[in-house]
Formats: structure tokens, C-alpha cells, sequence
């Protein structure tokens, strides 16, 4: 767990910082492609590339920067309105974040990215530009190189030589500047990189050797830059320390006359402002000498800040200073909330491995507290002593607990579902179909290890719908349709389940084909009736594809068949429903979680089972006047006017034989998501709770009808159903046949 | 998990813990062991191999119970509470095995080992690894990977 080196540890933060600002910067892509081309929206994409860009300058990763900064450069032209974000130029951006997050990934895994794939892309930024200079590059921020630069003590190149425009940067680092792992010397190098720069260091606030904190920042600089550069990019190179330190930049090409007189000025008359901004309580300014205050008069300052940089007005942080008091200092915390664009909650990141502890305990303290309550019942304590009553409440507690432990591992599908959109951009390109993904409801809540063992599954059925769902433009075009194919991708949350759902709007299953293909591959048997639903589900049978060629994409012989088992395998199932000549959808029903189930906890023969809750429909007392023979070794049950296959779960696991006499067994009428119903025999229902599973998987592997196994109350092992694998596999015995005696189980 | 191989190639001695099962004594290699633990009636699987006798709680995971008796075939009496689980840890999998009695802790060179006679009959069901003499009566070492059902991955 601990890292030796704390570069590691560092480094694998920016890439886990990085994965967050991709995820923005997709999001603002998608955002501005609806139509959205507010500034603000530009800004996050723009600074989303640049904040990738200077951590990657940090580590010496130098493909990304490359291409971060190219990437970031056309950004910056939208930003500043030189580029209409048309949907072609916005196509462009969204292939060159899926080819930025490829990047980023290489440089993770220490991989050299296929300069075949990135290079077209960059080239393709850079007609929209105009060639880059190298010597821009190089100026990428942070590059952890060794510079020394001279201290001009004399600080001589006072006011604007040549006509440039000076600013003044006061820079005063706080202590949490250097407790976050930055570096006062690359923001000077990196202004020094800007134009002609002269540095001036304030020693004044070090202690005496004995006083002296080694972790406190007690140095200050003042830098006087002359530069052709707007104001805005000496904000930029102190976009990392935001909050960090105490930070004044002053045009005083026009003040700088004014400068030496100011500092010996009293408090200005009306410093309401001032006091507010300079004596924040939140952000004390620590040892600012008043020597060093720089005091700019507004008129003067104002104008030359507009005037100066043309583009000031697209960076909220500037906005945000140009109403400024006439003290020009302004500590950067309060001006940043314009900058962000959505007040983020205030997040922890932990290690999964935590979480997944953490879970696994509340497990255990399930299972104890079932255990618990358990022997309290068999001691014969009354129910409304307090032990009883104290240990409803440390029930309710636990439930709580557990919920609230499961909320932790819960996350949008929005990540998954921005995957799913590239594949949607690459399948459709490599195909040449064009394909519009519309997403509902990513905010959706699912269990994280759902999430990522759902991607492999989802992306094969987005290839399957661009590549078999979609009809070509022109079939599209000849069936009335819009050109480009629609595919949805949906997540919501339905009766205790997770529904995803793939749906796209081409021509619906070809029934008759899939019909054709199944006896062709001997799958059915050409005269088998088959209805409408089970035609669909051939689809799903190892090696079954229905695309007349194979493409590259989908069909590689992996079908729809591991697909199902993938989904399965997470406790969940698929249907198929589709319309001829509307569409297919493909609908993935999930549990909540991988941990906790609420099931039936029932006997049958001798053993306790527990039946997801979810599949139960109702209780019912069989009557043997509702029994109807079907066959010589199968009966149904007739409920209302329906009748239902009925099983002896007993039997059916083979735990006993089907009995003589069911009249007055317990029943559940379960059903899946498809509606296919069934009756199943029970002997008893011992209760209704919550259990912990535990799988099966790892330990012994699939076990027919079953999902899993739980830990009851005594410490025994229970099994858990699945009712659609038992339902699948039944054979549905519940009748001796006569004359001989079937001992197999 | 080459546990057995290492001590095969680096010690001069294998240590075995000797069991019993039925009339029978076998033995497998200590480091394979992880615990020996008292009966508890196990649940069962549907659907699965009758050696199988189903899984019960070890500390909150869920272990397989194999009947060695019924693997090897060996005729005893059903089992009852005087019957000893091993809990042994083969192939990244920990199964626990039902035997009759533990009866010791046994040191055997490397030389003394032989490797058993292969028997036509048993083909396929080689469950044994080599065979030693321990005071006059012979001692089967189980191979345990075979001894073992594989997890039925294309089930699943």
C-alpha cells in the first residue's frame, strides 16, 4: 500500500486528477456541441488541457505536453473567439480528448503512444491554428528543469523600456504553498519565461536562525516583468497556487512614476474595501511589510488593465479583479469562485482497497447482528424488554450503516457512459455511419465495481447497435428516417434495480433471418414453433451472429452470449425487445449493489435458501383444487386465470424427491424481468431480511439456479437463487410417476 | 503456489501431515495445509459431483468441502462429528478436506520417495504423487491438484 517514493505517489495522483479533468473536459465538449457556448463552458475545457498540460510538464511527459499544448492552443483561440466551435471543429476536439486520454494512459503505463494515431489529430489542430512554433512549446510551464537566474538586487529597469507594458507581481507564498508540493522558483522561471523579468526577493520577514520554522514561507518576491504578454497569462502561471499565496499583479507602465511616493501613504480615506480585502480573517496575508505594499491607484490601474489585455474580460479571475478597491492586492481565494464553474462538493479520494474493507465488515456486523438476534429470541427474552428493543434499534442502525457504506461505492454511470460515447464516435467513423448518442441519466448511482465490470458488455452491445442495429444512411433515407442513426443509452433506477438501457432506432431484429441463421448453425430445429420473444433470444447463444460479413468491429466471434454471461455474472440479466422497423432495445436489469441482497430466507428439504425478494411477486397456500396435471411427471397451478408451471424447489435442487402430496405447501409466485412466471414450492418461509453475499465464484464456480451464497444467523452457509437460472434449468418435476422410481437427483 | 515444488528442489526433507481416511493413510504436503478444523455440517451444492459435499462458513468465506473418501473412493462409514476438516490451499483456492482422523506430522526424505506404479485401471484417476514407508505400512502423498474439482469456468 505505502509507496517508497513519493514521486510515485504524486505522479499517480495527477493521473487520477488527470481521469477527473478529462471527464470535464468531455463533458464541456458535449456541453458546447448541445449549443451551450457560454465562455465559461470554454474555459473549463480550456483549463481542464492546461491543467494536464502542466502536470505533465512536471513529470517530463513530453508527448502529452505536446500534444496538450497544441490541443490547448486551439482551445484558446475558441476562448478567445478566433474559432467558431462549429460541430465539425467540435468533432475535432472530442477526437482529440479521446486521443489525449489514450496519452494519458501511455504515459501511465510508461507506453510510447503510436505517434500513427496522435499524429493526424494534431495535425488536424494545427490547420486550425496555423503552425506552432517550437520555441512556445518549450515555454510549457513547470518544466522541473535546474535554472539559475540572477537576483537583479538593483532592480534598475524601472518603467517601460521599448513601450512595453511592465507589471509589477508581488508574490508572497503562504505555508501551504510548500506543504502542497509547489515550487516558488519554477512560477518565477515561468514568468521570467514571459519577457525580460527583474526579481527582487523580500528577506525581510525571516526570523532569526532560531525562530525559524523550516515549513513556513517566509520569503516574498516581487517580479517587474516587461511583456508583450496580456495580463492574463501571468495569472495563468499562478493558476497551481491559487489560494496558496498572497498574490498582487499591477500594470505600472503608466504608475510606475506614482510608485515610490505611494507606499508612504497613510491608509486611503475610504478603505472600507481595502480592509475588507487585505484583512480577510480567512486569508491573512502573512508578513506583508508595508514597505512592500504596492498601492495602485484605480484610475490609474483600470484602464491599463483593459486596455492591455483584450481577452482579460474571458477570465472570470479577471473579471472578478476589475471592480477591485483601489488597493490592487487582492489575496486569490476570493476572487476564484467565478472561476469554478459548478460548486464541487468537497471530496476525498480513497483507495478502493479501503472501501472495499470497510464493506466487507458491515457485512460481518450484518451477520453478527443477525446472529445476535437470533440468540436473543432463542433465550426467551420477551419483546418488549429492552434488550429486545435495544436491539431493533441496533438493527435499524446497521441498516443505516450498510446503506450508507453501499452510497460510498456508488457512482454516476457518467464516466462509463462518456466511455461509451467514443466508442460510439469510432465505431461509427470506422463504419462510416452517423450515429448521435443520446445519454438520460448519467447521474444515475452505481455500485463502482458494477460500473467497471459493466464497460466491457455495454461496449459490445454500442458495437453491435452502431454496426447490426443501424440501417446505412441511405436504407435510413429510402425508410423515411433522419440520416443520422440514434442510438440511447439510459440509466435509471426502477424498483430496486439499476436498468441500463441500449436502444437504437434502425430496423428492428430481422426475425425471419435469425431464424434462418439458427437452423443453418443448428441451433433450432427448422419446425420448432418459436415465439416472437424466443426468436430474439437466439441472439443470444455462443457464436451466433447475424451480420451477413464479418466486420472488424463486432463479430469477432465473441457474441452476444458472453455478453449475457458478463452480466450475469454481476447478478444482473438482459432482455431484448424490438419493433420491426423502429428499433431494438436492449435492456440491462442490475442489482444495487455486489454486497447486500434482501431476500425471503425460505426451508426446502431440510436446507434454507434465500429468494431475492425482487422476484417475488406473492405468497400464496397451494390448494390442491388449483393443481392441474400437465405431463406424466409435471404439473401447472392455476392462479386467476393463469396457469403457471409449478416447481418443487426441493427437487429441483435435487435435495429430495417431488413429494406425494403438496396440499397446503407454501408457494412464491416469482417472475423475471421478461414477465416469464413460475410456481415454486417451498416448505416454509422463515423470515424477511437483509443478507450479505458472499460468492460462490472464487471459491467453486457456477452452480446451476444458484447466484450465491449468504451467512445466516446460526453461521451456516446459506445459498441464494437465482430464480431466472432456476426457472431456465428447471425440469419441473413435482409428480412420481407411477411405476418406477427415479433415484437420481 | 509452487509451495510444493520449493521444498521439493530446496530441502533435502518433505514434511507431510498424515491423515486418514477410512483404512487408509495418505499425506500431503504441510505447506499446502492452512488449518485442520472439527466438523460442521456443510451445505449442499445442487447440481454438484458427490465428492462434493457442499460449503461451509470458514470466518465469513464460503469453502468448499471435499469427501476424499468418496474422491478416492474409499468405502467408510458416513460421515459424523469425529471426522477433521484439512483446510488446504490449492490452485489460488482454499478447500477444505474431509478425512477421518490427523494422525501426524512426518519428515520423509526426498530419497525415500517413489514414484507409484502406474496401473492401467486408474487411469485418469492418478490421485496419488508418490508413495513412501513409513514403520513398515505405506504412506500415498496425494497430488491435490488432482484430487480437486476444477471450477466449472465455462458454466459460469
Amino acid at each position: 500500500m505505502t509507496s517508497p517514493d513519493p514521486m510515485a505517489e504524486i505522479r499517480a495522483s495527477f493521473f487520477v486528477e488527470c481521469d477527473e479533468l478529462l471527464e470535464a473536459l468531455q463533458d464541456g465538449l458535449t456541453q458546447i456541441d448541445s449549443g451551450d457556448t457560454d465562455a465559461e463552458t470554454v474555459n473549463v475545457c480550456f483549463r481542464a488541457v492546461h491543467s494536464i498540460k502542466g502536470g505533465a510538464g512536471a513529470f517530463g511527459l513530453e508527448d502529452l505536453v505536446k500534444f496538450a499544448h497544441r490541443y490547448e492552443t486551439v482551445l484558446d483561440e475558441v476562448r478567445g473567439g478566433r474559432i467558431a466551435p462549429e460541430h465539425d471543429a467540435i468533432l475535432l476536439f472530442m477526437r482529440a480528448a479521446d486521443i489525449l486520454q489514450d496519452i494519458v494512459r501511455n504515459s501511465r503505463d510508461d507506453v510510447q503512444s503510436d505517434p500513427a494515431t496522435v499524429e493526424p489529430t494534431l495535425k488536424e489542430l494545427e490547420a486550425l491554428t496555423g503552425p506552432l512554433e517550437e520555441e512556445e512549446i518549450d515555454a510549457a510551464d513547470f518544466q522541473p528543469m535546474a535554472l539559475a537566474f540572477d537576483l537583479d538586487f538593483d532592480a534598475t529597469s524601472e518603467g517601460a523600456v521599448d513601450g512595453l507594458p511592465t507589471f509589477e507581481i508581488e508574490f508572497r507564498p503562504v505555508r501551504e504553498l510548500f506543504q502542497s508540493g509547489n515550487e516558488p522558483l519554477h512560477l518565477i522561471r515561468a514568468l521570467t519565461a514571459l519577457g525580460t523579468a527583474t526579481i527582487d526577493c523580500d528577506v525581510s520577514a525571516v526570523p532569526p536562525l532560531e525562530d525559524l520554522d523550516p515549513e513556513d514561507a517566509c520569503l516574498g518576491w516581487t517580479v517587474r516583468l516587461e511583456t508583450d504578454r496580456p495580463e492574463n497569462d501571468i495569472e495563468e502561471t499562478f493558476d497551481f497556487v491559487e489560494g496558496l499565496c498572497a498574490l498582487t499583479i499591477s500594470n505600472i507602465s503608466d504608475a510606475d512614476v506614482l510608485l515610490p511616493t505611494l507606499p508612504m501613504l497613510p491608509p486611503l480615506p475610504d478603505p472600507e474595501d481595502a480592509i475588507d480585502e487585505t484583512t480577510n480573517p480567512e486569508f491573512p496575508l502573512p508578513d506583508l511589510m508595508p514597505s512592500r505594499l504596492t498601492l495602485v491607484a484605480s484610475e490609474t490601474a483600470e484602464p491599463t488593465t483593459a486596455s492591455n489585455s483584450d481577452s482579460a474580460s474571458d477570465i472570470p479571475v479577471s473579471t472578478a479583479e476589475a471592480p477591485l478597491p483601489p488597493a490592487a492586492i487582492r489575496p486569490t481565494p476570493p476572487a476564484t469562485p467565478a472561476a469554478k464553474p459548478v460548486a464541487a462538493n468537497a471530496t476525498v479520494r480513497v483507495d478502493l482497497e479501503r472501501v472495499e474493507r470497510l464493506v466487507n465488515l458491515v457485512g460481518e456486523l450484518v451477520i453478527n447482528q443477525a446472529m445476535l438476534s437470533q440468540s436473543v429470541t432463542e433465550s426467551g427474552i420477551p419483546t418488549n424488554s429492552p434488550v429486545a428493543q435495544g436491539l431493533e434499534d441496533f438493527m435499524q442502525l446497521t441498516r443505516d450503516i450498510q446503506d450508507s457504506v453501499m452510497m460510498i461505492r456508488a457512482q454516476p454511470v457518467k464516466s462509463l457512459f462518456q466511455r461509451m460515447a467514443r466508442i460510439v464516435r469510432e465505431s461509427s467513423a470506422s463504419l462510416d455511419k452517423s450515429v448521435r448518442l443520446v445519454t438520460v441519466g448519467e447521474t444515475t448511482e452505481v455500485d463502482k465495481t458494477v460500473i467497471e465490470r459493466l464497460a466491457d458488455p455495454l461496449t459490445h452491445m454500442i458495437r453491435n447497435a452502431v454496426d447490426h442495429g443501424l440501417e446505412n444512411a441511405d436504407d435510413r433515407i429510402a425508410a423515411g428516417k433522419p440520416k443520422d442513426g440514434c442510438i440511447t443509452l439510459l440509466a435509471a433506477h426502477r424498483s430496486g434495480r439499476v436498468i441500463i438501457e441500449v436502444s437504437d432506432d434502425g430496423p428492428g431484429i430481422d426475425r425471419a433471418r435469425v431464424r434462418e441463421i439458427a437452423e443453418t448453425k443448428e441451433l433450432i430445429s427448422p419446425n420448432q414453433t418459436l415465439s416472437d420473444a424466443e426468436i430474439d433470444a437466439l441472439l443470444f447463444l455462443p457464436g451466433f451472429s447475424t451480420a451477413k460479413q464479418v466486420s472488424n468491429l463486432s463479430g469477432r466471434g465473441v457474441g452476444m452470449d458472453v455478453v449475457r454471461n458478463a452480466i450475469q455474472d454481476l447478478g444482473g440479466r438482459v432482455a431484448i425487445s424490438s419493433t420491426p422497423g423502429t428499433g431494438t432495445t436492449f435492456t440491462i436489469s442490475l442489482p444495487l449493489t455486489l454486497a447486500v441482497l434482501d431476500g425471503m430466507v425460505v426451508g426446502a428439504a431440510d436446507e434454507t435458501l434465500v429468494v431475492p425478494l425482487g422476484a417475488i411477486v406473492e405468497t400464496l397456500m397451494l390448494r390442491k383444487e388449483d393443481m392441474r396435471t400437465l405431463g406424466p411427471e409435471t404439473q401447472v397451478l392455476r392462479i386467476r386465470d393463469d396457469f403457471v408451471p409449478l416447481l418443487d424447489l426441493g427437487a429441483e435442487l435435487g435435495y429430495r424427491e417431488p413429494l406425494s402430496d403438496y396440499n397446503g405447501s407454501v408457494v412464491l409466485l416469482i417472475t423475471t424481468d421478461d414477465g416469464v412466471r413460475a410456481a415454486m414450492i417451498v416448505d416454509t418461509i422463515h423470515e424477511q431480511r437483509q443478507v450479505v453475499i458472499k460468492g460462490l465464484q472464487d471459491s467453486y464456480g457456477h452452480v446451476p439456479g444458484i447466484a450465491a451464497a449468504t451467512i445466516l444467523g446460526d453461521g451456516r452457509i446459506a445459498l441464494i437463487l437465482d430464480p431466472v437460472d432456476l426457472m431456465t434449468t428447471a425440469k419441473g418435476r413435482t409428480r412420481i410417476p407411477h411405476t418406477c422410481l427415479d433415484l437420481a437427483g | 503456489m509452487n509451495d510444493q515444488a520449493t521444498v521439493r528442489s530446496d530441502a533435502k526433507e518433505l514434511e507431510l501431515l498424515s491423515f486418514r481416511v477410512g483404512e487408509q493413510e495418505y499425506s500431503v504436503d504441510i505447506m499446502s495445509v492452512r488449518e485442520i478444523r472439527g466438523w460442521t455440517r456443510p451445505t449442499p451444492l445442487p447440481h454438484s459431483a458427490d465428492y462434493v459435499r457442499g460449503v461451509i462458513n470458514l470466518r465469513g468465506t464460503v469453502l468448499p468441502i471435499v469427501d476424499l473418501a468418496r474422491r478416492l473412493a474409499i468405502p467408510v462409514n458416513e460421515a459424523c462429528e469425529r471426522n477433521v476438516i484439512i483446510v488446504a490451499r490449492v490452485r489460488h483456492q482454499t478447500v477444505g478436506l474431509l478425512v477421518d482422523a490427523v494422525s501426524d506430522i512426518l519428515a520423509i526424505p526426498e530419497s525415500d520417495l517413489q514414484p507409484p506404479p502406474e496401473m492401467a485401471a486408474d487411469e485418469g484417476q492418478g490421485f496419488v504423487r508418490s508413495l513412501t514407508i513409513v514403520e513398515g505400512s505405506m504412506l500415498r502423498i496425494l497430488d491435490l491438484d488432482a484430487v480437486l474439482p476444477y471450477p466449472s469456468q465455462d458454466a459460469a
